[in-house]
């Protein structure tokens, strides 16, 4: 009898370690990041570091504003975004509700599949068949731009928002079609006005999380945005994201130079950002389920 | 009491799949008055109700033949336009099924979708059809409210506000108080003997008390057939058939 009790609270301990544990991560990569990253600030003032308009780290001294960076990521995001929301929605939309047996099943594996492609490999095509085209449509001097970067991220985004988006379809109680319909209403009406809108916050949280996706996204957009530090005025530059910044310089940073503790805090500003989309996207999710 | 027919139904069979679900029913229902439909669970009653709106077209492999008139036009057939039927025919359904949507927005749900309308006759819509049902004077403060947040017989009589919007000529109620307590039930039952001065109801009721207590024809069905239909005074005093008279007495069901 005490050995059973013994075993009992050896393994919840364990479990109890276990659970702990991503948490205790969690913290320890931000106590690290903020330390690291916060020596920066002995050099440059933490405004003048998220408004300053000038990237050139191994200047001499080195110029250390990251607007230019902010403003890629913001502009290949939200361009990923412009793409992908409206088209994955509508996915969804015809997975859940329209789509026959069959088809449903193949678009569903379809896009299972879209999300297994490295980024890598999303880049590499990019590279390859996007930029030149969109090298050749704009008559461009290049195909490296934030548009090319916003199309292969919108690739990327689409499985989370189609198949969080079907989910919170697939659940809107089947009563409030039944009602709808029994009120004469045509299948397109019963979608728009009671499906959609019962299903907003879950969608709402598919948008975030695939938006959170894009900005976390490093290797394709290194691939293909061209990465040059500017302010950007249109989708059709060059841009250069905030991970794409990290990836590219870190191995060429000298450990403890203002370089260095800058690219980590760029690495905080975007554990801030996709902690607010990630905590937004829950949010929603929590509302649905209460 | 007249004697027009809002429904006349003949030789009607309805396969899901290769069950043979309603087996040659003929009926006729009568205008403004309640017809309830009885029998034991699975009999078919409720897929009887669902023929009248076609909500059946929503299963999968469902089949029909057979003849249902209302006002002379069959609406058995690819033809039919049904989305038209479900305007003239409402439907009530056992659990209360509100939109997730204010009480004002549950109501002008049916006009805005068969009309374009201006918001002053919404208003006069959503206050019609609630006094229609006896919650003007409860909700009229909060007609912005979630219709969620009303109680299972206040939803109820929601649902059935929100029929009464788009003026129909039938409601078809399946097991309309089967979520209710007893004093919701008998409120619900007042309401519809109001409600049948305007509308012909038909109710499907696996409660042969509430039957008795509201109907003026009643119907029996039993494995897919009508076994009896006729006035609901005949029908449980002294029926015809002997099946009938065990389901009633309490021997099955």
């Amino acid at each position: 009898m005490n050995i059973r009790k013994v075993k009992e609270f050896f393994i919840e301990k364990l479990i109890f370690i276990c659970g702990l544990a991503s948490i205790f991560f969690v913290v320890l990569i931000f106590l690290f990041l903020l330390r690291e990253g916060a020596a920066v600030f002995n050099s440059v003032s933490p405004a003048g570091f998220l408004s300053g308009r000038s990237w050139y780290p191994i200047s001499e001294p080195p110029q250390l504003g990251i607007l230019p960076l902010i403003l890629g990521s913001l502009m290949v995001t939200v361009g990923a975004a412009v793409i992908s929301i409206p088209v994955g929605v509508a996915c969804a939309v015809y997975i859940a509700e329209i789509a026959p047996p069959s088809v449903k099943e193949a678009l569903k594996s379809g896009i299972e599949l879209l999300a297994a492609i490295p980024s890598v490999v999303i880049g590499f095509i990019g590279m390859v068949t996007l930029v030149p085209w969109v090298k050749s449509v704009f008559r461009l001097p290049t195909g490296l731009t934030a548009l090319s970067g916003s199309i292969m991220l919108a690739f990327m985004a689409m499985p989370t928002i189609v198949s969080v988006a079907e989910d919170a379809l697939y659940s809107v109680p089947k009563s409030y079609k039944e009602g709808a319909l029994a009120l004469g209403a045509t299948h397109w009406q019963v979608i728009h006005r009671v499906i959609l809108p019962a299903a907003a916050s879950g969608i709402l949280a598919a948008v975030m999380l695939g938006i959170g996706r894009v900005i976390g996204e490093t290797m394709a957009v290194m691939m293909i945005t061209g990465n040059s530090a500017v302010i950007p005025n249109s989708i059709l530059q060059p841009v250069r994201t905030l991970t794409a910044t990290i990836a590219a310089e870190m191995g060429e940073a000298v450990v403890g130079s203002e370089h260095y503790f800058a690219l980590f805090a760029v690495g905080i500003v975007l554990f801030v950002i996709s902690f607010a989309v990630n905590v937004t996207a829950d949010l929603f999710l929590h509302k649905r389920t209460s | 009491m007249d004697n027009i027919s809002a429904i006349e139904i003949s030789g009607l069979d309805l396969w899901y799949g290769d069950f043979h679900a309603l087996k040659n029913i003929r009926a006729g229902f009568r205008e403004r008055i309640i017809t309830a439909i009885i029998g034991p669970s699975g009999c078919g009653k409720s897929t009887l109700l669902r023929v009248l709106n076609r909500m059946n077209d929503l299963v999968e492999g469902v089949r029909m033949s057979g003849h249902v008139l209302m006002k002379q036009e069959d609406i058995i057939g690819e033809a039919v336009d049904v989305t038209g039927l479900r305007k003239k025919v409402g439907m009530v359904f056992q659990r209360p099924n509100p939109f997730p949507l204010s009480i004002y927005e549950n109501i002008v749900f049916g006009p805005r979708i068969h009309a374009n309308m201006r918001r002053h006759e919404l208003d006069d819509i959503v206050e019609k059809s609630l006094r229609s049902v006896l919650l003007w004077e409860e909700l009229k403060d909060k007609l912005n409210r979630s219709a969620l947040d009303l109680s299972l017989e206040q939803k109820q009589r929601l649902c059935i506000a929100r029929l009464t919007a788009v003026k129909p000529d039938i409601l078809l109620m399946d097991e309309p108080c089967s979520t209710l307590d007893p004093q919701s039930t008998q409120r619900i039952e007042e309401l519809m003997r109001e409600l049948k001065k305007d509308y012909t109801i038909i109710i499907v009721t696996h409660n042969m008390q509430q039957a008795a207590r509201i109907s003026d024809e009643t119907g029996f069905m039993l494995l897919g057939e009508l076994i009896e239909f006729g006035p609901t005074e005949h029908v449980f005093t002294s029926p015809d058939d002997r099946r009938t008279e065990d389901y009633i007495t309490g021997r099955y069901g």
